[in-house]
């Protein structure tokens, strides 16, 4: 039943796209016009007073930074979980809920649970003061240890979002036909062979995919970092936050919102260039 | 060393490497829920790893002094506000994409994929001063509103690969028996994907009862329960509360959450499209 040439089609998408483009489209130029103009004119003033202040520079530096720490690492940890988990044993489907409950935890309540995990006489402390490993507290809170702040929330972060990655690979590796890596087999590849010749090849799509969307989202990094570090870590959706609700500087605010964007929209472009919306296809 | 030893210890290297991811994924969980109960001279007594002294004071204290009731219930309204809308937008959408071809089709679903990498949340920033104009700012609509353009891309994305797998035959059969094009949809096609659809709508209900930044700049009184945590647990204007209100947050937050997905775990694999069988 595949009605060609009918108006039917863009008649039921109409309603969604045109609400989505609203919502993508007035903030954009909103934005674009709080940033650019003064008294109606354009102006490049807030953009000098942003680029001025040092905490943009640190905000953009912390959250490409916090990315750059937490993306990787989350990719390789999900790729050897996936390839791990993805034969038969007793308790898979235990180990695999177990593995996708962070998918539901939000970024707040991460922070939360991490915390008492690191804090002062949180678990990890009481734990190591007890065996007798260590005899002070390690601190990870405060501004005089923003390294640790730093460690802390690239901790949390790998715990809550490796999730997300893990369960894409895994559906990648769940399509790769046993028949590829049984022919292997019968010409005498082994385990490693196997893995480098035809498993990461035919992953590279699923890889490729997690790794742009863990890095798009990371932009947009707030809840967890605002709980754990303030502003103590500098980030770019938390210096527009803060900017808007403690200051009420609209336009600087939206330069903020316009760098996310940007960094976003490149990042995006990047994405379509690999990637094509093949799962999306009328499976026939 | 034999085959058979051999084959022991890979088994146990196996195992522990199993034990030790699950036991990093759940075990801050369990201390954050016990932390949560705890007195706090069991959890300042640096030689008490584990409290042993237990209260439901501070979770109390948290939903019904500091407001955290209340946040739940406007959490569910938005959740339950962005179900309705992002669906009723959403399901005609997937339903396009995934049984019929016209031209421009790539291109839309492109389109779709790519805003669901917009950093829509952060364009709350310049929205705010729509909704003042339109009084729409503080509302609970609003954030609803808000949520469902973040939700919308997903709905569509999921609701089509539920829709695809709905056989199309049987959508023709009845309208060979005369049921016309709509009524073969709402007779046939709807029920058999109702199950995914629900699981959909469970994803969206996390979506949205996850969402902080939305909800933190665009109300002020009317606050959903993570707003309302992050402006009691941290920022300049609400200070540091004690821990041991974090860990009763952290509870409270996580809850609902993990009770949902305990009932739709089976389609939340599905959703992204693996089968575990």
């Amino acid at each position: 039943m595949k009605v060609k040439s009918s108006y039917i089609p863009y008649f039921l998408i109409l309603p969604a796209f045109a609400y989505l483009l609203f919502f993508v489209g007035y903030p954009l130029v909103q934005a674009l016009y709080i940033a650019f103009t003064q008294n109606g004119q354009f102006s490049l003033a807030t953009v000098r007073k942003t680029f001025a202040d040092p905490y943009f520079w640190d905000a953009l530096k912390y959250t490409i930074a916090l990315a750059g720490v937490i993306v990787p690492t989350q990719v390789g940890l999900a790729l050897i979980l996936a390839l791990t988990v993805n034969r038969a044993f007793k308790g898979k489907d235990f180990t695999i809920y177990a593995l996708t409950i962070p998918l539901t935890i939000s970024d707040v309540a991460a922070g939360l649970i991490w915390y008492a995990i690191l804090s002062p006489s949180g678990f990890l402390n009481k734990l190591l003061l007890n065996i007798g490993l260590i005899h002070q507290p390690i601190y990870f809170f405060g501004y005089q240890y923003r390294h640790m702040e730093f460690l802390a929330i690239v901790l949390a972060e790998l715990w809550r979002a490796t999730s997300i990655v893990f369960v894409i690979i895994l559906a990648g590796l769940q399509m790769i036909s046993n028949e590829y890596l049984e022919a292997a087999e019968v010409f005498g590849a082994d385990y490693w062979t196997r893995l480098r010749k035809i498993v990461i090849p035919l992953l590279k799509p699923s890889i490729q995919s997690a790794l742009i969307i863990r890095t798009l989202f990371a932009m947009q990094i707030f809840g967890i970092v605002w709980i754990l570090a303030g502003r103590d870590i500098p980030i770019l959706a938390g210096e527009g936050f803060y900017r808007l609700t403690e200051l009420k500087e609209y336009d600087v605010a939206s330069i903020y919102a316009l760098v996310i964007a940007g960094l976003s929209i490149l990042l995006g472009a990047l994405y379509i260039k690999f990637m094509k919306a093949e799962y999306l296809e009328v499976r026939r | 060393m034999n085959d058979e030893t051999k084959f022991m210890l890979k088994k146990l290297i196996f195992y522990t490497f199993i034990f030790t991811v699950v036991a990093w994924i759940v075990i801050p969980i369990i201390i954050s829920t016990l932390y949560g109960f705890a007195l706090p001279r069991d959890y300042y007594d640096p030689k008490k790893i584990l409290p042993t002294s237990f209260t439901i004071k501070y979770v109390k204290t948290l939903l019904f002094t500091l407001g955290a009731l209340d946040g739940i219930k406007n959490s569910v309204i938005v959740a339950l506000i962005t179900i309705t809308i992002s669906f009723a937008l959403g399901i005609p959408a997937g339903y396009a994409v995934a049984k019929f071809l016209f031209p421009g089709k790539d291109t839309i679903k492109l389109s779709i994929v790519a805003l669901r990498m917009f950093p829509i949340p952060v364009m709350a920033i310049p929205l705010v001063v729509l909704y003042i104009k339109l009084n729409l700012i503080d509302t609970l609509l609003g954030v609803a509103l808000a949520h469902t353009a973040m939700a919308l891309p997903f709905v569509v994305l999921i609701t089509s690969s539920i829709f695809a797998g709905v056989s199309t035959e049987l959508e023709e059969a009845g309208m060979v028996f005369g049921l016309t094009r709509f009524g073969s949809f709402f007779r046939i096609t709807l029920p058999l994907a109702l199950p995914g659809l629900a699981a959909a709508a469970m994803f969206t209900f996390v979506m949205s009862w996850n969402e902080v930044f939305v909800a933190s700049i665009l109300t002020l009184s009317h606050r959903t329960l993570p707003a309302q945590i992050l402006s009691i647990m941290a920022g300049a204007s609400g200070g540091a509360a004690p821990d041991y209100y974090k860990f009763a947050a952290a509870f409270i937050m996580i809850l609902p959450a993990i009770t949902f997905i305990f009932f739709a775990r089976k389609y939340l694999v599905t959703m992204w499209g693996i089968t575990l069988k």
